[in-house]
């Protein structure tokens, strides 16, 4: 700064008039002398420099605050489009308030669509159809879109903003996603590998609504292997009438941040969280037979499903080929054969690939493959439900294709 | 301070010294938009209305509250600021009210934040010694050249898209910035009939 610059636009500054009026006294506590300054030569570079620095300071904040205050003025404005209808799958029909990502204006009505990434755009798991509203595809989306997927107007619903009326298409069952407060009733040891967990739904009070074979995510909380609370999908074992109960069936993994807390911490009475359900592995209608394969935990959505052809009267000739290691793996046995006696359309097949001698097994031995191989006709007339780790599925979903059943209707749930 | 009066200054802005053309500043949407006349059109009014209250805002605040207070030395910072808060009005306008338009500007409308044009324009009114009135003048003058340049530029493309058949070489921005030169060129025309530095 130049001295002379000053002393002209003293004179007619008001601003810089009181700002050298109150330098002085700040030059004279700081001095101790008691002599008030009478000029402005003794005025301090360093005084100046600091006043300075905080008045630019405060300047280009109030600037700031006030283009800010404008802003947040226009955007409560402009950004408020008001009530909108979205039209879910030409049936439901909800009224939201506008302006925010289709994401979650829908997380917000209860509707959950699967998100891994919050929103960000990145996870391309919150893929809906969105026919009418939406606008053109975003520059955000395209890389995630396929041009399948771009003809029949797939979108990522986090990066559609509700801007207008909406027609939107999503799978039925994110209808009835929910998060769900459970607590342990009972655990049980079904093999020495696989854990049976009975689960009473506690909130919210309806409880929960399923298709049989569907999956639940189970979240554990943060304890000493994991940084934050975890969680994974199980299968729903038990009947999918009974809304206020779940069965989860889970196999131990090793290194498995859930199922190392289920093994080893979890506690009968402890309370979790869950959400769901989710999945599209569940019996479609037909006429047809049926033809379940299942190996290790892979039972839990088969034997679901079981409840549902026992209890609601499904009269289609139904076949169970259950694949396990040794007789010890064999779980929910009882179950199963009681079924067997009772309904004369079913048929449960087990197979064991290493029986011990002491388990004194006379059934089927061999994989589940060679129960397809030996007791599947050529081009049955059937709809197949697999479940299980995904080698078997894919060894099975190649044989059956080999035998002439249709890839449409083999339906799997491969457990990774 | 020159003595224009702000009429003069307006139009001088536009022909003789078009921003684009003649100070080339703002190419990249320029390059970017200009495809069409209808989004070309719509840059351009974004870019005018901008132009003209940040040339207006910034005459305000670098003579009242700036020059006042010494602070000179801070005018980008603030320029670029305000320029930022009235890019994010006009944004939220656009989207709001013109969706479509939205969705082909796409993101050279958040990027008009920094358009050289537009700073530029504030830029030179503090350089030039305008006046309120001159100043305002200019910022309108410079926004309407910039979109004239523009759509003369989208319409020609439009044309030579439609009804020519171009050589690889030449598809683009290659010919986008041949038919920028002769269009500059042309404008030099004009150059006779006032002056402003």
């Amino acid at each position: 700064m130049v001295g002379g610059e000053r002393d002209t636009s003293l004179k007619t500054n008001p601003f810089l008039a009181f700002q050298y009026s109150i330098i002085p006294t700040f030059h004279h506590s700081r001095s101790g002398t008691g002599d008030p300054p009478s000029t402005l030569d003794c005025v301090p570079e360093r005084s100046v420099f600091m006043l300075q620095v905080i008045l630019s300071l405060l300047i280009l904040s109030a600037i700031g605050a006030l283009l800010a205050f404008l802003l947040e003025v226009a955007d409560s404005y402009l950004a408020d489009y008001g009530e909108r209808h979205v039209l879910i799958n030409e049936e439901k029909d909800l009224v939201v308030q506008g302006g925010k990502p289709l994401l979650f204006t829908l997380m917000e009505q209860g509707i959950f669509i699967p998100s891994a990434c919050g929103g960000k755009g990145t996870c391309s798991y919150c893929k809906v159809q969105v026919h009418e509203g939406g606008g053109p595809v975003l520059p955000t989306e395209t890389p995630y879109l396929s041009p399948e997927e771009l003809k029949t107007d797939v979108r990522l619903s986090c990066q559609v903003k509700v801007k207008d009326d909406l027609k939107i298409e999503i799978p039925e069952e994110l209808f009835l996603v929910k998060e769900y407060r459970v607590r342990v009733e009972r655990m049980e040891d079904l093999t020495p590998r696989i854990k049976g967990l009975h689960l009473k739904v506690l909130e919210p009070p309806e409880g929960i609504t399923f298709k049989a074979g569907q999956y639940v995510q189970l979240e554990v909380p943060k304890y000493k292997r994991t940084s934050g609370p975890e969680y994974r999908a199980y299968s729903i074992s038990s009947d999918a009438d009974q809304h206020d109960r779940l069965e989860l069936v889970i196999t131990r993994v090793p290194e498995g941040a859930v199922t190392t807390y289920v093994h080893e911490y979890l506690k009968e009475g402890e309370e979790l969280r869950a959400t769901g359900p989710y999945g599209s592995f569940y019996l479609r209608d037909s006429d047809r037979d049926i033809l379940l394969i299942a190996t290790g935990s892979g039972l839990a959505p088969i034997k679901s499903m079981l409840y549902q052809v026992a209890n609601h009267g499904i009269r289609r000739k139904t076949t169970f080929f259950f694949g396990a290691r040794t007789r010890e793996d064999l779980y929910y046995e009882d179950q199963l054969r009681q079924w067997e006696s009772e309904l004369p359309q079913f048929t449960f097949i087990p197979t064991l690939s290493r029986p011990a001698p002491e388990d004194r097994w006379e059934g089927e031995k061999g994989r589940v493959t060679d129960l397809i191989q030996e007791h599947l006709s050529e081009r049955p007339n059937v709809d197949v439900y697999i479940c299980g780790a995904p080698p078997m599925v894919e060894s099975c979903v190649e044989l059956l294709t080999k035998k002439g059943v249709p890839e449409e209707r083999i339906y799997f749930d491969k457990f990774e | 301070m020159v003595q224009i009066d702000p009429g003069t200054l307006f139009f001088a802005a536009i022909f003789t010294n078009n921003i684009l053309l003649t100070n080339f500043l703002g190419l990249c949407p320029f390059l970017a938009i200009s495809r069409e006349v209808k989004p070309a059109l719509g840059l351009g009014a974004a870019v005018v209305f901008v132009m003209t209250c940040t040339a207006v805002l910034n005459y305000l605040v670098y003579y009242y509250v700036l020059l006042p207070l010494d602070l000179e030395h801070f005018r980008y910072i603030l320029f670029i600021v305000i320029i930022a808060a009235f890019v994010q009005l006009v944004e939220m306008v656009v989207e709001r009210f013109f969706p479509a338009l939205y969705y082909v500007l796409g993101i050279f409308l958040p990027l008009i934040t920094v358009n050289c044009a537009i700073l530029g324009a504030s830029l030179f009114l503090i350089i030039r010694e305008y006046t309120f009135i001159q100043s305002m003048a200019y910022g309108a003058g410079s926004g309407v050249g910039w979109m004239v340049a523009i759509i003369a530029v989208g319409a020609i493309r439009e044309k030579v898209q439609k009804s020519a058949k171009l050589p690889r070489g030449l598809e683009g921005p290659a010919l986008t910035l041949i038919i920028t030169g002769v269009l500059a060129l042309a404008f030099t025309a004009f150059s006779g009939m006032i002056q402003i530095q």
